[in-house]
């Protein structure tokens, strides 16, 4: 079994060198809370993670969760460590005060959120969603809604799902067929919604349901979706959970990975119909789910940085002591000696350690557009599909590369090899699919704003590009020679989307991956530069962090440079082509007519 | 009733203990450190006993280098209330920490002292007994169940081949051993209280104790390498070499 050790040290570096979290915490006028706070609460988190929710991972991919007469019984185990998790008080990290939150900004809840993520994916899924509808009930829950559900919610007391897709409404939300129904000061919900993740357990005692119907009189189409809450169990009039609603767990998926999280199919109202509140306007649902599409995007990014963090571990670990082939001398040689080992090992921690620096830049972002700053409002909308995408895109073949370290035992299941790989698979596909992403990023992100935030950010890039070029270390001048290549590069390609945008129906559409992926390995170097002029001034300083570590972030930046940045050229190359021949053929030439 | 527990910053359980290129000492440069796993023990108990009612206060004494504050903080987000560091430049010897600890307790006066039984680093297991013996306070070393009762306390010892139960009176040192209890895990509004919790520094002059040097560290090596095994091919050849090989039988 795989064990898991919190990489306290890169995400404290990546918090004070990359995010600047202590200015951060300035301007949120957050006086107590530093990097150095941050720091112990990931190492307190992460003994938690490796501890009680690291050994369970394997627990819940063998026996996942079951369901009998509308209830679900999750994986033995999970509900201790719920509990575990919700009495240190876990659940309330970034909520706001007045509901019992802690109050503390977005990244730090993203620096957190990876050490869940990375030693139980599945578990750490109930939580995520909880927080999906904790924002909500902050964005657009009345007083009233408010005062009921944060607090058990923000706690932890309770959970919450989000109930979206319907067998007929999937990426297209539009087509949402559930029905409200007014009666009197609440609505009766009728429906059916599948793939609810964490739909029901009994880990708590109650359970909010967030769902999208439509009111009898409403338009067609997106306008006419509204947002319901429809909690497990009525409140009393003292709130407490009491009797139950009109809610059930009709059957689970059978899934390739994620077991142990209760992937549900839910029906509301078989019998007269399920009690549901109105969040915030009617007609406005869809609206309401988008203003927190980027948060939840970038919590579906962060998880594929968490399970090829695990990966890596487990690659690194196993290539240690793995022996094959011998020197002269007769001794053993341990694979990791093995260039093309190394290589794969080196792919996974360069990758990683770009993913945690976007992953952390972006949910910091989050926390500068809070405060109103509509630079980083532009920016965050630019780095969320990017985060989504390429991150869970990047994440399937990091999660391969530890099986093919791993060689057979990677492939027998003993190992857990195959659970991350697997569990890695929902990664691109849930919370909007890499092909919405795309679509996202090279429409609404790029073309939209005629390229605005694209060019800031390039000018960003270039900024990083004019400093690197200041040292001279030949180290640095790698760097800076392999980032503006591939900027280059990606500079074309972007100011040939912005040219050839109407040119056919079919173009952006077209090259949207390939944008896709050549911003996520631009933005990826960009950031592991930065990480390495950062380090290199820090080596002449007295330090935290050791001559090794910073060594091996520019060591690692190096790396990336030499074997991911040249992809941002290949596929921009993609990007010029237009790839026109994607509809050549007819769908009958498709078939081989 | 007031706890006072020491605790001692040691290298992490899980790091890698590496010795620096000259023998001179263990390298513990950019090594993990954490509270020693015995003193958390103790921490836990001091803690529980103050959730039970029966003290009102607990104090976590630490005596090193400004770094030990990391492990006062960490006792303090488990739930102790007020922590003192004492400054030195190093980590000093046995007697020099009891001596130390021996004047907190003169100041604080304390009904109870809680100690780990020994430090994971060195491995002395001496500085409870010496402070007890400096304050003429009776002690309980190694315990593994602790009761507080009528003015007393009652302590279960971990003794060669069973447990040995003592009742001491209060003011006490009781040193912790494994199965005390089992350490919490940091609450998250208890890691942000932690911050805000007073922590004040004191020094050996401060309080009138005279470091003094009684021993000196000549040389750390590594433990050697294990060699390769070597397969037998037969019981009688394994006996015959346990015998005059490795000559344990």
């Amino acid at each position: 079994m795989s064990t898991y050790t919190p990489p306290v040290k890169d995400a404290s570096f990546v918090l004070d060198q990359l995010v600047g979290l202590d200015q951060l915490c300035e301007t949120l006028q957050l006086d107590e809370v530093n990097t150095e706070l941050a720091t112990v609460i990931i190492e307190e988190a992460g003994k938690l993670a490796s501890d009680v929710l690291a050994p369970l991972n394997r627990v819940g991919d063998e026996k996942g969760a079951t369901v009998a007469d509308g209830q679900v019984q999750e994986t033995a185990g999970f509900a201790d460590a719920y509990q575990q998790f919700v009495e240190n008080g876990w659940a309330t990290l970034t909520g706001p005060e007045a509901f019992g939150g802690q109050n503390l900004p977005n990244v730090i809840g993203t620096a957190v959120n990876e050490l869940w993520h990375s030693s139980n994916m599945s578990f750490a899924l109930c939580p995520m969603l909880s927080q999906g509808a904790v924002e909500a009930l902050i964005a657009h829950g009345s007083d009233e809604l408010k005062a009921q559900y944060l607090p058990p919610l923000i706690s932890g007391e309770w959970t919450g799902t989000m109930n979206l897709t319907e067998p007929n409404a999937g990426s297209d939300l539009a087509a949402v067929a559930a029905k409200a129904t007014p009666a009197g000061d609440h609505y009766k919900i009728n429906g059916q919604k599948i793939f609810i993740t964490w739909g029901d357990h009994q880990m708590t005692s109650n359970i909010v349901h967030l769902v999208l119907a439509r009111l009898p009189d409403a338009p067609a189409g997106v306008k006419g979706i509204s947002l319901f809450i429809v909690p497990k169990y009525l409140l009393d009039d003292q709130g407490q959970p009491a009797e139950l609603n009109d809610v059930s767990c009709i059957s689970l998926e059978h899934k390739m990975g994620i077991h142990g999280s209760p992937t549900c199919v839910m029906s509301f109202g078989d019998n007269d119909g399920a009690i549901g509140y109105l969040v915030g306007e009617e007609n406005k649902g869809l609206s309401y789910m988008f203003t927190m599409m980027n948060h939840a995007r970038q919590a579906v990014g962060l998880q594929g940085l968490s399970i090829s963090e695990r990966a890596y571990q487990q690659a690194l670990e196993y290539s240690q002591e793995r022996t094959q082939g011998s020197r002269k001398d007769g001794s053993k040689i341990a694979i990791i000696e093995h260039p093309d080992v190394r290589r794969m090992l080196m792919a996974m921690k360069a990758g990683n350690e770009a993913m945690r620096a976007l992953a952390y830049r972006a949910a910091a972002d989050i926390d500068h557009a809070h405060q109103g700053d509509p630079a980083a409002h532009a920016r965050v909308d630019l780095y969320t599909p990017i985060v989504k995408g390429w991150m869970t895109e990047l994440a399937q073949e990091l999660t391969s590369l530890n099986i093919q370290v791993l060689g057979g035992m990677g492939f027998i299941e003993e190992t857990g090899a195959a659970q991350h790989y697997r569990d890695a698979r929902i990664l691109p596909i849930y919370e909007g699919t890499t092909g919405i992403q795309a679509f996202d990023l090279i429409g609404r992100k790029t073309v939209y704003d005629k390229g605005a935030a694209l060019k800031a950010l390039h000018a960003d890039i270039n900024d990083t590009l004019t400093q690197l070029s200041a040292s001279y270390s030949p180290q640095l001048a790698l760097l800076q020679s392999k980032l503006k290549t591939a900027l280059t590069h990606a500079t074309a390609a972007g100011e040939w989307i912005l040219e050839n945008s109407a040119s056919t129906p079919h173009t952006l559409g077209n090259v949207s991956f390939d944008n896709l992926m050549m911003m996520g390995y631009l933005t990826g170097g960009w950031l592991l530069a930065q990480s390495a002029l950062l380090a290199s001034q820090l080596t002449t300083q007295d330090n935290p962090y050791g001559d090794a570590f910073l060594q091996g972030k520019i060591a690692t930046a190096c790396f990336y440079a030499e074997y991911f940045l040249p992809r941002v050229s290949q596929h921009a190359d993609t990007v010029l082509t237009g790839l026109s021949s994607t509809f050549a053929l007819t769908t009958e030439q498709m078939q081989g007519a | 009733m007031k706890i006072l527990v020491a605790v001692k910053r040691v290298i992490d359980y899980n790091a890698k203990v590496r010795v620096k290129a000259d023998n001179s000492d263990v390298d513990l440069n950019n090594t993990k450190m954490a509270i020693n796993p015995f003193c958390e023990i103790a921490v836990e108990e001091a803690i529980r006993l103050k959730e039970a009612g029966s003290a009102d206060e607990v104090i976590v004494v630490s005596v090193g280098p400004k770094a030990c504050q990391e492990q006062i903080r960490t006792a303090l987000a488990l739930g102790a209330d007020r922590g003192i560091q004492i400054e030195t430049d190093d980590i000093p010897e046995s007697l020099n920490v009891a001596k130390l600890l021996a004047q907190v307790v003169k100041n604080e006066e304390p009904g109870l002292v809680l100690l780990g039984k020994q430090a994971i680093d060195s491995d002395n297991n001496q500085t409870g007994q010496m402070l007890s013996a400096l304050l003429g306070m009776p002690q309980a070393t190694f315990a593994s169940e602790l009761t507080l009762k009528d003015g007393k306390v009652q302590v279960a010892r971990e003794i060669d081949g069973g447990s040995q139960t003592l009742s001491l009176s209060l003011p006490a040192v009781i040193t912790a051993d494994l199965r005390l209890n089992e350490p919490r895990y940091a609450s998250l509004p208890n890691i942000m209280k932690a911050k805000r919790k007073p922590l004040t520094v004191t020094t050996p002059e401060t309080l009138g104790v005279e470091l003094k040097t009684h021993s000196t560290l000549i040389k750390v090596t590594p433990p050697v390498e294990r060699s390769a095994g070597i397969l037998v091919n037969s019981v009688d050849e394994l006996v015959e070499k346990l015998k005059n090989q490795a000559n344990v039988i």
